[in-house]
């Protein structure tokens, strides 16, 4: 499946030459280039030296960094995100890989009480310099531990920092951020993207965490969504201009810090939104972008605002099953058509 | 590693200053100046005491959330520490962490840490940032026996162990976690037993002996310190004289084990054998009593005339940048 063409508008924020790349040629690249820049930043997770990382991000990685920058570590959650918060409060700046954020789950005490409370909880005196790569989205007939898409849980927590890109330029120039300052970042990449190509700057550049993006422009509607659902959203929009509906897709790039004024913005422009995320429904994205446009741009609306999210149920293993719980542009384009 | 008679002197003022303190945060919980949960060290002074003496002031400490005995022997002020009890601005942590959160970045005290076991790893990262960078301290993690039954301790203890950390665990046996003794909550009573399994020295040492763990640890930060070397574990035996934190009903244990214990009062061994050695009469250390009694309460005073956070500084630090 090709990207749809307007992805390539992004490009319009970097100057100069572009190259194609894949979402996992611009996040492996990322990595690459802010290591060779910076002696303090190291890997650790499990299966990313000599096996060159299960979605082949750190491919090449090992024999070239050597296994003290890249660390195989055992299978132990907790103690990867533990460790590299403790190395990164005593001066370096470690990158902890999860395998997929279903595992976060067994690290969340370590992501939420410690990578995200200790610079607070200390009065400032340490900061804490960690990116906790993963991967996220179901879809792959994986059954139900290991289809989940809980990004939002971990942007509930006030002093980290949650990335959720949708397109190589967005990836490479977020995770150059993430690897420069001084906050923790869950940067949480989509598995089922890594192939997707895009164009991304030949030279150094950043993408800030905390701003959302149009992906495409519109009058009528706004949709708002993140990571693989831009994609999705992406060809609703092309599927709904074909019935002369025009839809603006804003990405929003970051769940925490969440850009509200993108979203604000947009929506006093088309009056009416859809949210689609790839999480269940209760007590999502879709609910906090509901409740902001409500608080904030209320006498802007001319219609609810829509939800497109996963069934409220198990991620199935059978194929067909599995996908019918999942967003997919048919259902985005029924969700805007309903307010429309 | 033996101390020379000024460090015995000095040890047992730092010791009689915890005592003290911990006395006094009693009082001001009880009369409500201090909230939250308190955890006192009384009974445990002795192991706070050997750490100080058997690292360099570089090394660095972690703990769990019993933190003001080791806080001090850091080298931490009192004065800062019990403002950090209080609440106030000028706290180690300006307010923000309580008695549970006392670090000093640049002592190299990383803090107490509320969750049982989670510091166990941070533990780890401090020494691998360490190891990295080619710093050759010592990272000395101390925790309490319920913690070697949490998750945490495995992953962590076999991490360092797999990549030859320097770091010197040391278990704090006090007997219970909570009201739950090691019998019933650890399948080994022994917890050095368990670090065999991640291929680590490890050794049971009396925690009420000040001069045996100076020289025991003393001993084995420096055989960690070479990083050929790799981690080492120690289990040391104490007994904590007063309730888990305050308000503990004690139901767990009768009066008599308590004073049973007592008699095994560390600050008390102490004393007695700085006289019978000759290093100090009973009167000297009286007088460091009263020295103590004076500069406890100067803390307290400093703590309490301290100003409160400011309410819009709520937001500050959530985020380094
Ligand atoms: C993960 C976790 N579970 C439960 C608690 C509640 N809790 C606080 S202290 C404690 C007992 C720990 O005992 P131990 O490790 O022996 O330390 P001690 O209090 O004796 O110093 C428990 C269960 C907690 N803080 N963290
Ligand atoms: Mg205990």
């Amino acid at each position: 499946m090709s990207m749809p063409t307007n992805v390539l508008d992004t490009v319009a924020h970097a100057t100069g030459q572009t190259e194609t790349k894949t979402y996992r040629e611009a996040i492996s690249d990322a990595l690459w280039e802010e290591m060779e820049r910076d002696e303090s930043i190291f890997i650790m997770g499990e299966e990313i030296g000599v096996w060159g990382g299960t979605y082949a991000v750190t491919r090449g990685f090992y024999d070239h960094f050597g296994p003290e920058r890249i660390r195989d570590t055992p299978i132990s959650e907790m103690a990867i995100v533990g460790a590299a918060v403790g190395a990164a409060m005593n001066g370096t700046r470690p990158v902890a890989e999860l395998m997929t954020i279903n595992f976060a789950f067994l690290a969340l005490d370590a992501i939420i009480n410690h990578a995200a409370k200790a610079h607070y909880m200390f009065g400032g005196q340490f900061t804490v310099p960690v990116v906790i790569r993963t991967t996220t989205g179901g879809g792959r007939q994986l059954g139900a531990t290991h289809s989940h898409s809980p990004e939002h849980i971990f942007a509930h927590f006030p002093g980290i920092q949650v990335a959720v890109p949708a397109s190589p330029f967005d990836a490479k120039g977020m995770l150059k951020t993430a690897l420069r300052r001084n906050n923790p970042v869950l940067f949480v990449e989509h598995s089922t993207l890594y192939q997707r190509r895009g164009p991304v700057p030949v030279d150094d550049y950043e993408v800030p965490i905390g701003l959302a993006d149009i992906k495409r422009e519109g009058t009528d509607v706004t949709i708002v969504s993140y990571s693989k659902m831009v994609e999705i959203s992406l060809k609703a929009a092309e599927q709904l201009e074909a019935e002369g509906i025009s839809s603006e897709v804003v990405d929003l790039r970051s769940l925490r810090p969440l850009d509200k004024d993108t979203v604000l913005e947009s929506f006093k422009k088309t009056n009416r939104c859809v949210v689609v995320e790839e999480a269940h429904q209760l007590y999502g994205v879709g609910s906090e972008i509901s409740a902001v446009i409500m608080e904030e741009a209320f006498d802007w609306m001319d219609a609810p605002v829509q939800r497109v999210s996963t069934a409220d149920a198990p991620l199935p293993y059978s194929a067909e099953l599995e996908q019918s719980a999942l967003a997919n542009p048919s259902k985005v384009v029924a969700a805007v058509k309903a307010i429309i | 590693m033996s101390l020379t008679p000024e460090q015995r002197l000095e040890a047992y003022h730092l010791m009689r200053t915890i005592r003290r303190f911990e006395e006094r945060c009693a009082e001001l919980y009880s009369a409500g100046d201090i909230g939250g949960f308190l955890h006192l060290y009384i009974g445990q002074e002795a192991l706070a005491a050997a750490v100080k003496y058997a690292t360099r002031p570089d090394d660095n400490v972690i703990t769990a959330y019993r933190d003001h005995g080791i806080a001090l022997a850091k080298g931490l002020e009192a004065g800062r520490l019990m403002a950090e009890m209080l609440g106030r601005t000028t706290g180690v942590s300006k307010g923000r962490g309580g008695s549970m959160h006392l670090a000093d970045v640049e002592k190299r005290m990383w803090g107490g840490w509320a969750i049982v076991g989670g510091h166990l790893p941070l533990a780890t990262g401090l020494a691998l940032a360490d190891d990295y960078n080619g710093d050759d301290r010592v990272t000395i993690c101390l925790m309490g026996d319920g913690s070697t039954n949490i998750g945490y301790f495995h992953e962590a203890l076999n991490m360092a162990g797999v990549w030859k950390l320097p770091v010197v665990w040391i278990i704090e046996n006090n007997e219970y976690g909570m009201g739950t003794s090691v019998k019933r909550a650890s399948a080994v009573e022994e917890l050095t037993e368990k670090a065999r399994a991640y291929n680590m020295p490890a050794k049971r040492i009396d925690g009420n002996d000040l001069q045996g763990m100076v020289q025991e640890i003393g001993e084995a930060v420096e055989h960690v310190r070479d990083p050929e070397n790799g981690p080492v574990l120690f289990e040391a035996v104490t007994y904590r004289f007063r309730g888990h934190s305050m308000g503990d009903p004690e139901r767990y244990r009768t009066k008599e084990e308590i004073t049973e214990a007592q008699r095994r009062d560390p600050i008390f061994l102490w004393a007695e054998k700085l006289i019978e050695d000759g290093v100090a009469t009973q009167e000297a250390l009286d007088h460091i009593g009263t020295q103590v009694e004076e500069e406890v309460a100067a803390a307290v005073k400093f703590a309490k005339e301290s100003p409160l956070p400011e309410l819009e500084d709520l937001y500050d630090h959530v985020y380094a940048d």
